[in-house]
């Protein structure tokens, strides 16, 4: 006779419906209350930190337009990759593709560099479109047809497209004037999005990713489309039981998340940097991964996450500037809001019990 | 036996159970697992004496299988007390339960196929290293309880039948003193039911137990000595099988009578709905079937059987003709007159074609989804869609007609599919595909682990559709079942189908023979 101690993990019968939209808020919560205990150890003043990191970056209008400019690329990102993800086609190449939508979007940009016709911001969208879409495009077929694993080949062209962005702006697109730095002339007023609001530099890339949370919206919640890559993503059997081509949502997923990375690409060159740099991203597709699943996949949830997202990037570089914080501060928070997501998540589906199981009984 | 007596604390009961004598080789006494959703078994007691046969009687889903589990150290009770021999004992895991000298034998085999039956058999034993001695034993043992086997033969080149044959045989060479066995008939023709009672009726006269688990009741009453009935986890009653009557069993075992369906059989003037030409297919691996020169024809307002052992082709049939295999010539087969072996499932379901496939989780609905977007996986024809956008009016109008119109017991529309039980799910499904009006449904095991009143409620939607003049295909292994529901049948062996037969002229004998390959043009001709 004996008694031991057990723990398990086991399924939870009817894991809570609303928790699951409840998890992204508990794992922001956790996120912050670990980030203040990070700022102790540091020596500073966890309320100081908090108010550095969180509060001064949008106490004023110019700080709000900051933040929608910042979350502008990690919504649009976000959107496309969720159509994917949804799928169970991981893109992890929008960093790439957003690069490649700066090519083109930039090539043009530089292309009529002397033309003041409407038509050159149009064109850098649409240009920027097929860059993101046709390197996008390259994943898709080696999966359709060699089964290559989307993951890999998309991850490795992130850095072809960075690399090849690069060549450029230290080659043929080098500013002559430009003192030898490796940067693009600066674009034509053509060639760059109006500002919104005076006083701000809100610019016109946000209202497409605005339309992108809608258009979004509409597509993976009420499209016939949408229910097929969804129903793709939970069972591949059943999906293709009803006779929907995989080959098909592998495209599209794919397609979708160069389609608004290219965008956001030439949304941010025509906006708030208004020239071609080697670096034109601090790092949007990889930042719109973690916002995807935060949102749950879901337009209105990428919205909000978006934004907590674009906080922490603001807050990173107000840590830096005000608190002497290291830059690693940003990358930190998002880690931790992932983990804290996944931790979350798990815990929903599963949980722990501790039980005594008497060895045997009845003697 | 008093029912409400067993519930009673066990410590009060322990002196009386020795007045009855002779101490039960096996004793289960207050047996009690809880999962998170069910109670699986609730303080369940049963005696097994030396030499007796012992039924467990239940529906799928009554939580036979966990009681055998924990017999054999797989499943750890919640509560609950094992007393072997007289002994209480604790059985940590089935090799523990093997030393004691229980056997089992599984449902789902466990059997390495690229491995020789001597080989499997050696796995599971310890300190087995002499290959030859063992195979001289196997071949020996065998033998003896009239169960021939091929010591050497790789276990991939074995039928389903012969399988089952090595787990028994894995079993016997150790010597058991109880053998359990899960459902051992699901996978045999009737002539090999028979041969395998004998085994057991020799097993038993050497005093040998066996628990023999099923929930068909006329093998209970042919070979049983005692019988325990188990409804939604609790024992419902003791009997003695021979005294019994199928229906007083069934009472037991359903709470009612066992349901029938009813035929009016309407006369339809029958048009080819499905017509398959000399289609043949290689095997897709190498432990597939190959398909042979095959050739039947289904007429509106008929259904036809097709019965054989799993593992003869019916995969590949059933993949040739909803169009996951797709062949070269399109006129392989024609659905409705329209050649069709080029087109895939979305195609074919678009000349008429309805499938219940024999995967239901994962295949013919999706877990993680409603009813609803469950409804709408291949309902979405039925104009569902408009402009690319779901119209979930009329999709949810359509999903309540599906659970009214076919008894699926559910909340409402928004639960998940997975909270539904098997059998309600099956009855979703089905409704599913027939309230599309196809004129031509393949079902592929029907009822398989389905309660008996949702196979009712399954057999008989079946027959309305065809009395409705669709042409419906059914593959089963339930050989009841086909003759209960077919006008006509074929049979399925080694990737060969056999000549037609109308239900009325055959008999469940014939056609078991014939699941061997012993039909005009079958393999086991071919071989000659």
């Amino acid at each position: 006779m004996g008694v031991k101690l057990l723990f398990k993990v086991e399924p939870r019968p009817v894991p809570l419906k609303k928790m699951r939209y409840l998890s992204p808020l508990i794992a922001a919560v956790m996120m912050l209350f670990s980030g203040l205990i990070i700022f102790s150890m540091l020596g500073k003043n966890p309320a100081i930190a908090f108010h550095a990191f969180f509060i001064e970056p949008v106490n004023d209008f110019y700080g709000l337009g900051e933040l929608i400019i910042k979350a502008s690329p990690l919504m649009l990102i976000g959107v496309g990759l969720a159509i994917g993800f949804r799928a169970n086609i991981w893109n992890i190449g929008a960093e790439g593709q957003l690069a490649m939508g700066a090519v083109f979007g930039g090539g043009i940009a530089l292309y009529f560099n002397e033309s003041t016709s409407g038509f050159v911001l149009p064109a850098m969208f649409i240009a920027g479109a097929v860059g993101g879409m046709l390197w996008a495009s390259i994943p898709a077929f080696l999966k359709t047809r060699f089964n290559a694993n989307e993951i890999l080949v998309s991850l490795m062209l992130n850095y072809v497209a960075i690399l090849f962005l690069s060549l450029l702006i230290h080659g043929p697109w080098k500013d002559p004037q430009g003192y030898g730095f490796p940067q693009s002339i600066l674009f034509s007023d053509s060639a760059l999005l109006p500002v919104l609001i005076e006083g701000t530099r809100l610019h016109a890339g946000v209202i497409i990713s605005f339309a992108a949370i809608g258009v979004g919206w509409i597509f993976l919640l009420r499209s016939f489309l949408g229910y097929q890559l969804q129903v793709s993503g939970l069972a591949i059997n059943a999906a293709s039981y009803a006779g929907f081509k995989y080959k098909k949502m592998i495209w599209i997923g794919l397609l979708a998340g160069g389609l608004a990375a290219g965008l956001a690409g030439v949304s941010e060159i025509a906006g708030p940097i208004g020239q071609l740099l080697p670096s034109v991203s601090p790092g949007y597709g990889f930042a719109a991964i973690i916002v995807a699943y935060v949102g749950r996949l879901h337009p209105g949830g990428i919205f909000l996450s978006s934004l907590l997202m674009a906080l922490l990037y603001l807050g990173g570089e107000s840590g830096q500037m005000n608190l002497d914080l290291p830059s690693a501060v940003t990358g930190i928070f998002q880690g931790m809001l992932l983990f804290y997501l996944l931790a979350a998540d798990f815990l929903i589906n599963f949980r722990f019990r501790w039980k005594s199981i008497p060895l045997r009984q009845g003697i | 036996m008093d029912i409400i007596g067993l519930k009673t604390n066990d410590g009060t009961r322990k002196r009386k159970d020795t007045e009855t004598g002779a101490v039960p080789r096996l004793e289960l006494r207050g047996m009690t697992k809880i999962y998170p959703s069910v109670i699986a078994n609730d303080s369940i007691d049963i005696k097994v004496a030396s030499g007796e046969i012992h039924a467990v009687l239940g529906e799928n889903g009554a939580g036979k299988s966990t009681l055998m589990k924990a017999i054999y150290g797989i499943v750890k009770p919640d509560r609950g007390e094992i007393l072997w021999e007289g002994e209480h004992i604790d059985i940590i895991n089935p090799a523990h339960a093997r030393k004691l000298g229980i056997g089992m034998v599984f449902q789902h085999f466990s059997l390495f196929e690229t491995l020789t039956v001597v080989e499997n058999i050696a796995l599971g034993m310890e300190n087995q290293n002499d290959m030859e001695k063992l195979s001289k034993r196997i071949t020996q043992v065998s033998e003896k309880y009239g169960l021939p086997l091929d010591p050497e033969r790789l276990v991939h080149s074995l039928p389903v039948g012969l399988r089952q044959r090595v787990e028994i045989v894995r079993c016997l060479i150790q010597k058991p003193k109880l053998l359990i066995m899960d459902e051992p008939t699901s996978v045999l023709t009737p002539q090999a039911v028979w041969k395998m009672f004998e085994t057991l009726r020799k097993l038993s006269e050497e005093g040998c137990s066996i628990l023999y688990i099923s929930h068909k009741l006329y093998e209970i009453k042919e070979l049983c000595h005692k019988a325990t009935i188990i409804r939604d986890g609790k024992v419902t009653g003791y009997a003695n099988p021979a005294d019994e009557t199928p229906s007083s069993l069934a009472r037991m075992m359903i709470g009612k009578e066992l349901p029938v369906c009813s035929q009016d059989k309407p006369d339809i003037n029958g048009q080819k709905c499905l017509e398959i030409s000399r289609l043949s297919k290689k095997k897709a691996d190498q432990f597939g079937t190959d398909l042979n020169n095959i050739s039947l024809t289904i007429n509106s307002g008929e259904i036809l059987g097709i019965a054989g052992i799993s593992g003869n082709g019916q995969r590949e049939l059933t993949n040739a003709v909803i169009g996951e295999w797709l062949s070269e010539k399109p006129e392989d087969i024609m659905i409705c007159g329209n050649p069709a072996g080029n087109l895939d499932p979305g195609e074919r379901r678009k000349l008429g074609l309805g499938f219940v496939p024999e995967e239901r989780l994962g295949r013919g609905v999706v877990p993680g989804m409603n009813l609803l977007y469950n409804y709408l996986l291949t309902a979405h024809r039925h104009n569902l869609i408009n402009w690319g956008l779901i119209l979930f009016k009329k999709t949810s109008d359509f999903a309540k007609k599906c659970i009214t119109s076919f008894d699926v017991k559910c909340g409402s529309i928004d639960d998940q599919i997975t909270s539904l039980s098997g059998g309600n799910i099956q009855k979703f499904i089905t409704g599913r595909e027939i309230l599309q009006e196809p004129k031509l449904l393949f079902v592929s095991q029907p009822t398989w682990g389905v309660d008996v009143g949702a196979a009712n409620v399954i057999r008989q939607s079946i027959i309305d559709l065809r009395n409705q003049g669709t042409a419906v295909m059914v593959v089963s292994e339930d050989l009841d079942e086909l003759f209960e529901i077919c006008d006509r049948l074929v049979v399925i062996a080694g990737g060969h189908v056999s000549p037609c037969l109308n239900v009325e002229d055959t008999t469940k004998e014939e056609i078991g023979l014939w699941m061997n390959g012993m039909f005009p043009g079958g393999p086991a001709e071919s071989l000659n």
